[in-house]
């Protein structure tokens, strides 16, 4: 068992502050994260704008056999941030 | 209530109104704080099935200095087998604008029923926890954080 720890650089403007002239900055966050393992979904996290600005975030993964994880963070605005890494079991 | 005016003078009326003026002018930004939309995002979710104490354990900091990133970690108990296995787990907190924060959704290949992420905190106030089992029963608890620098708006 593995514990696997991401993080992505993102503002996660949560829509809750106001700019200098007193108008609300408008949101903008990631609302998902999603990690799969040879194409199957093994964890997922829905976010909201309460999650910190260059979100972590950490899991655990029983690896059984060597493979890819696929890493896929979706934006507010439908753009979509992702990451892949092999895993080799000895 | 009414009795309470009469006896008043004239100036303290005036300054009783003035102050509910104002109290009424802050409202919008004091209802953010409000406990039961946490009761209310969990009957949309679970439409008031009971939940039990226990088997969720949640790691947050008794004091966080800096609202804007408060660790949070949440752990089930769970064997995370095919057919026993925690689905998923969602965390609240009852003083900020909204008051969710995550849901997180395992799978058996998880292995453990445990993720980690960090939350943005307003005020002080309670994290609710609840985690969904496989079986469909439902498990909850709470913890205070005292925030002394507010993470939202600004």
């Amino acid at each position: 068992m593995i514990e696997i720890k991401t993080l992505i650089s993102h503002e996660m403007e949560s829509g809750q502050r106001r700019d200098s002239a007193g108008k609300p900055i408008p949101r903008k966050i990631i609302n998902s994260f999603t990690a799969s393992f040879n194409g199957k979904t093994v964890f997922q996290a829905d976010w909201h704008p309460a999650i910190s600005a260059n979100p972590y975030q950490s899991f655990f993964y029983k690896v059984k056999e060597s493979g890819e994880f696929k890493f896929v963070w979706k934006d507010d605005d439908g753009s979509e941030y992702s990451s892949t890494n092999k895993i080799a079991v000895a | 209530m009414a009795r309470l005016f009469a006896s008043q003078t004239r100036r303290a009326v005036l300054r009783t109104a003035a102050l509910a003026f104002a109290a009424a002018a802050l409202a919008p930004r004091l209802a953010i704080a409000d406990p039961k939309a946490v009761e209310d995002e969990l009957k949309k979710l679970y439409a008031g099935k009971p939940m039990a104490e226990g088997r969720v354990k949640l790691d947050v900091p008794q004091i966080a200095e800096n609202g804007l990133v408060v660790p949070v970690t949440v752990e089930v108990e769970s064997p995370m087998t095919e057919t026993d296995y925690v689905k998923a787990v969602h965390v609240f907190a009852d003083g900020n604008p909204q008051p969710g924060v995550f849901t997180f959704r395992f799978s058996p290949e998880c292995g453990r029923a445990a993720a980690s992420t960090r939350m943005r905190l307003a005020q002080t106030q309670n994290i609710v926890c609840v985690a969904e089992m496989s079986d469909g029963s439902l498990f909850t608890t709470k913890a205070e954080v005292k925030v002394t620098i507010g993470g939202c708006g600004g």
